[in-house]
């Protein structure tokens, strides 16, 4: 091997098993135009042949957030703290949705595009990142409404905005870490399809999202904001409504969302080389 | 680069799979509502079995038993072998050989469980046409995703696109999504895009079988310049004429393991003579003879021109014979043994009598065993199988008459055919006489003669 003349030469070797090993992340980047078409291909077909195309991405969460808000705040009168309920549902529903469909998608990536893990090979990493990128379009859009929610009750920003980047990236990473667990997983194991139905369900009322954090007992509360969706709810509230941010309840969730993430990373990476031949 | 250097080193590979389990039956209701309260644990371990094969290759030495439980597969035993940079390789071997198992390994789709591979260079694998494709896209979309699917950059596909485009001829419809195409015209789009990939290595599985004859001579030509260009091919395909033609070397796989390596004509020889039920030789069932017959068959075998071997499988300019052998037990007049040959359309292609130049040799032939031997023609029967039927005959005819159809059947490769796609039920090398009458001025002296329009 050392007696190659060409410097550039590319040496692959293919051995049965890779062990445990980080993701290659100059092989990654190889493969960034695939990465993006990938992005762009899912975001062209998802509203492919539709009457109201991308309008669908604000439909979707404004019944959900209209239903909450007769149901649990008109009908059952939860407790807010004082926030009008439409606008407390909709800063949870709006980072719950995107949490909710790029977990789903993401734990779904490589069945849904097992016919291609057969035909060719890439870093197998791609699939589920690409469904959350993908994903992130709709939550862009959809903000659109948190900022209609957020003129009409008149809340003026403050300088807590300067922490959201922080709880979007926090909100991408808990699907990220999810999928990479669950995508390798579902390809060997298929139940992981009907997990996921009843996880979503369990996680989001296990999530202030219709409900206020602060109606959980003070001796519980480490413990509840260990859900890492809990902290990155709360913070959207905080930042965008100027209240306090009680990081207490929000380390927790971090500290588990990037443990969830690194771990799921590694198992992803450690059984990339088996998937296609357990399709 | 040197000639001599190393591009593929494939190093005792062997790889195994986990076949179906068997489902157990029960017979009872008790006994299938208990089973029915074990299956997650059953299933969890059938499921997991897949994975692992820590029961099935306890050993991790070379000598391994590759007979082992039985719902383990090796699709490749110890397979080595390397190729050097430039070579155009072919590989060849019947279904489940380990052809595409070699080929997903080399393209990183899947590891071995034994051994490892090296590879010198960029390479590009290309198991299916239009990997990829989404039916929701344009053409023009699809371009781009399959490119890069199939590891091109997205600058390189904008360099390439218009070549893309005027290979597949779908200009038109480039903006059309790719679910109102026609079949034919996503595999012309699918294939452009691959033709235009630049890898040093390039890894391709039997994609030449689509499309219509047109549209494969162009695959064709793209495969052959591509191995004019130096680069390093590897290339599966039940293609033997275009093995043939386009490969430096094949190597014939059986049951996962290499069976032969060497010149293409040689192993595609070998390996056509050895597959299929090619029957080359018949006799006659002793049950089936008249009593009463004055003469009858007893063999019949197909011999190589060479020597007197039996074969099957001929080149194009080979000769194969057909022997008969015959017991004549009293005399017979006119008596004559024959041969016809069908092809596979069912066509019957020619009959031959050995008394052919002779009809009435009377009282030639006492009695005795006899053999009788035609040779055929070089140079004439089109690529393709063929069937035998022979039969004797004499007068008066109750006495002799007796043939036996398609009892044996050879083939004619498609190795060093020249006359490709040629229309016409045989094609032979006819002699030609080329005159020049006067000389006269070139411009109304061509003639256009209309039967061109036939020929390749």
């Amino acid at each position: 091997m050392t007696t190659s003349q060409n410097a550039q030469e590319s040496i692959t070797i293919i051995k049965p098993s890779v062990g445990w090993q980080v993701s290659d992340f100059k092989e990654l980047k190889e493969y960034q135009d695939l990465f993006f078409f990938l992005v762009w291909r899912d975001i062209k077909v998802i509203y492919a042949q539709t009457i109201f195309g991308f309008a669908w991405a604000i439909f979707n969460p404004l019944v959900q957030i209209v239903v909450f808000t007769v149901i649990f705040g008109n009908i059952a009168k939860l407790s807010t703290d004082g926030i009008p309920y439409i606008l407390f549902s909709t800063l949870g529903v709006i980072p719950w949705t995107y949490m909710s469909q790029a977990m789903t998608g993401a734990s779904q990536s490589l069945v849904s595009g097992k016919s291609m893990l057969g035909k060719i090979y890439f870093p197998r990493l791609i699939f589920p990142l690409s469904t959350l990128f993908s994903k992130l379009l709709d939550f862009v859009i959809s903000m659109g409404i948190v900022v209609c929610v957020l003129l009409y009750f008149r809340v003026s920003p403050t300088w807590n905005l300067a922490y959201l980047p922080l709880f979007f990236i926090m909100m991408v990473l808990i699907p990220a870490g999810v999928g990479l667990w669950f995508s390798s997983l579902a390809l060997r194991f298929r139940d992981v399809r009907f997990i996921m139905q009843f996880l979503m369900q369990m996680l989001m009322y296990s999530a202030p999202i219709v409900y206020s954090a602060s109606s959980i007992p003070d001796v519980y509360r480490v413990i509840y904001s260990l859900n890492p969706i809990v902290g990155v709810i709360e913070g959207y509230r905080a930042c965008l409504l100027g209240l306090p941010i009680q990081w207490i309840y929000i380390w927790p969730g971090m500290i588990i969302a990037v443990i969830i993430f690194i771990s799921g990373a590694i198992y992803f990476k450690r059984t990339e080389y088996l998937m296609v031949d357990v399709i | 680069m040197k000639s001599n250097n190393v591009a593929i080193r494939v190093e005792n590979v062997s790889k195994c799979y986990r076949i179906g389990l068997k489902e157990e039956i029960h017979d009872s209701l008790g006994k299938s509502f208990i089973s029915f309260l074990k299956s997650p644990l059953r299933n969890y371990k059938k499921y997991r079995s897949l994975y692992r094969f820590d029961d099935a290759v306890s050993s991790t030495d070379s000598n391994k038993d590759f007979e082992n439980p039985s719902d383990v597969f090796w699709a490749l035993k110890n397979l080595a072998f390397e190729l050097k940079q430039g070579e155009v390789l072919g590989i060849i071997g019947k279904n489940g050989a380990g052809k595409s198992t070699i080929l997903k390994i080399l393209s990183k789709i899947t590891r071995p469980t034994f051994g490892q591979v090296e590879i010198h260079g960029r390479n590009s694998s290309l198991l299916e046409v239009g990997t990829g494709f989404h039916p929701e896209l344009t053409g023009r979309e699809n371009v781009y995703l399959n490119g890069t699917v199939l590891g091109m950059k997205k600058k390189e596909i904008e360099r390439k696109f218009d070549a893309i485009v005027d290979f597949s001829g779908v200009e038109k419809f480039l903006d059309t999504p790719v679910k109102r195409y026609s079949s034919g015209m996503t595999v012309r789009l699918a294939f452009a895009v691959a033709a235009h990939l630049e890898p040093e290595i390039l890894i391709i599985d039997e994609v030449l079988a689509v499309g219509d004859a047109e549209f494969q001579a162009k695959c064709l030509g793209k495969m052959s310049s591509v191995a004019k260009e130096g680069r390093t091919v590897l290339f599966v395909s039940h293609n033997m004429g275009a093995i043939a033609e386009l490969c430096s070397r094949v190597i014939w796989l059986e049951g996962g393991r290499l069976k032969q390596d060497g010149f293409p004509s040689d192993v595609v020889m070998q390996y056509l003579s050895s597959s299929e039920e090619k029957v080359g030789c018949w006799s006659m069932k002793p049950d089936k003879v008249l009593p009463n017959h004055l003469a009858w068959l007893r063999k019949a075998r197909i011999l190589s021109s060479h020597g007197n071997t039996e074969t099957t499988v001929f080149r194009f300019n080979e000769r194969p014979k057909v022997e008969i052998e015959y017991e004549v037990k009293d005399k017979v007049r006119e008596l004559g043994v024959y041969f016809w040959i069908r092809d596979s359309f069912g066509n019957v292609i020619l009959i031959s009598n050995d008394n052919d130049g002779s009809p009435h040799s009377e009282g030639l032939r006492g009695p005795g065993i006899y053999h009788s031997v035609c040779e055929l023609p070089a140079n004439t029967l089109k690529p393709g199988r063929y069937f035998v039927g022979v039969g004797i005959t004499g007068r008066p005819q109750g006495d002799v008459q007796d043939e036996h159809r398609d009892v044996m059947n050879f083939s004619i490769s498609d190795v060093g055919y020249p006359f490709k796609r040629r229309a016409g039920v045989i094609s032979p090398y006819l002699d030609w006489k080329v005159t020049r009458h006067e000389e006269q001025e070139v411009a109304g002296g061509s003639s256009r003669l209309g039967g061109y329009s036939l020929l390749s």
